[in-house]
């Protein structure tokens, strides 16, 4: 059979959300999917930290979000992005905001590199 | 009875709908992409489809990783606009034709295409984006519609000769629908673009050229592409072509190409083709 995935190939800087990543992430990713109840979203910004203390999450996740740490969040802790933005829906932090934190760049230095960069 | 009509492949950026709400579709960067879409729009009112099949991927607008279905079928009498995180979007609601779907619905499971049927089904930007880029809603949908979401977010993922076997299917039972009923399908996501780690935004335009072209004329030659090639060549997130892929498995034959465009502005190549068949 030929292999869908390979992991005797694996992608420079990208990370393939597979078992391993899905089961690693589900904690975060299921916490970051609460956020399309407009209720969540209000509990969050009225009151973060209750709102964390009250997820299921590891400590060391709630402080991932708090430092909104998006970088460690999808290269270490099994984020899935289309989840994860919607915790930066919340807060007023875009996909490419994100993007930018992803390659270790600030958001206007990212922008630089895009073929046209007001379609955004 | 049943007959698909026309074929569409397209992008569906979450970006666009933004911009579309906001009502930013002029913008310089903005023009080129909506203005590709005026000619498809216009065929569209030409040729009056009365169902749309739309295949996309849900992104956590109502499934999520507690149970993600690898193909799930609407069989909605509405399919509500979904909040994503970001509140609904001001798009009238979808209408559902429940007797089309689970038509639909019954014919894929006895060709041993397993699905799961949804009875509700709150769509999002992977369904909307495509039909609010080929159809008015003044102030309602001009078409009925059936949303087919694929799993192309957690692996395993369905392969690409899965997704074209699957159009297949689709295109058997549309033909044996009983009601004189036109169909356009249409295979959305991609093109090339990648989302996660420090290859985000990673773009291919000549993959995507190039697949543009092999959808058109040589499809068979992309069921051969794996994930792990899609991947290493248009990025992650890419994968999504194989979606495309559903659509073109449901036209039989040569095809006749309506209109095609690329667009590759930010993260992702925003790729349109619209087809109907020879004959």
């Amino acid at each position: 059979m030929t292999k869908q995935v390979d992991p005797d190939r694996p992608i420079e800087d990208t990370k393939i959300f597979d078992s391993e990543q899905t089961q690693l992430g589900y904690r975060l990713n299921k916490f970051a999917m609460s956020m399309v109840k407009a209720d969540n979203r209000e509990a969050f910004l009225a009151d973060e930290e209750a709102c964390l203390a009250a997820a299921d999450l590891t400590d060391e996740e709630r402080q991932l979000i708090r430092d909104r740490d998006w970088r460690a969040i999808m290269d270490d802790h099994g984020g899935n992005i289309y989840m994860i933005m919607k915790i930066g829906a919340v807060i007023g932090v875009g996909l490419y905001q994100i993007g930018a934190h992803q390659r270790g760049q600030t958001y206007e230095e990212f922008l630089a590199t895009r073929n046209a960069a007001g379609a955004r | 009875m049943g007959k698909i009509i026309a074929g569409i492949g397209t992008s569906h950026v979450p970006s666009i709908g933004v911009v579309y709400d906001q009502g930013r579709t002029r913008e310089p960067d903005w023009k080129p992409l909506f203005d590709s879409y005026t000619p498809v729009k216009d065929w569209l009112k030409e040729i009056k489809p009365d169902v749309a099949i739309v295949v996309y991927n849900d992104h956590g607008g109502d499934f999520f990783f507690d149970k993600y279905p690898t193909f799930a079928v609407g069989a909605a009498e509405t399919y509500p606009v979904g909040d994503e995180g970001w509140g609904r979007r001001p798009l009238p609601d979808f209408p559902g034709d429940t007797d089309f779907s689970w038509h639909l619905c019954n014919e894929l499971v006895y060709n041993e295409f397993d699905i799961t049927v949804c009875q509700e089904m709150a769509v999002e930007h992977g369904f909307m984006v495509p039909m609010h880029l080929c159809f008015d809603h003044d102030p309602d949908w001009p078409v009925k519609v059936v949303p087919v979401a694929v799993n192309v977010i957690q692996h395993p993922l369905p392969t690409a000769l899965r997704c074209w076997k699957f159009g297949q299917a689709i295109r058997k039972a549309v033909a044996s629908y009983p009601k004189d009923t036109k169909v356009v399908i249409l295979g959305t996501g991609g093109m090339s673009h990648q989302l996660n780690g420090a290859r985000f935004g990673y773009l291919n335009t000549d993959f995507d050229n190039d697949f543009l072209d092999k959808i058109e004329a040589d499809p068979m030659k992309l069921t051969e592409l794996t994930h792990q090639q899609i991947m290493e060549d248009a990025g992650a997130e890419a994968v999504e072509l194989i979606m495309w892929l559903t659509m073109r498995g449901a036209l039989d034959g040569p095809v006749r190409r309506v209109h095609r465009n690329y667009y590759a502005p930010m993260t992702t190549g925003m790729g349109l083709i619209a087809l109907e068949e020879a004959s």
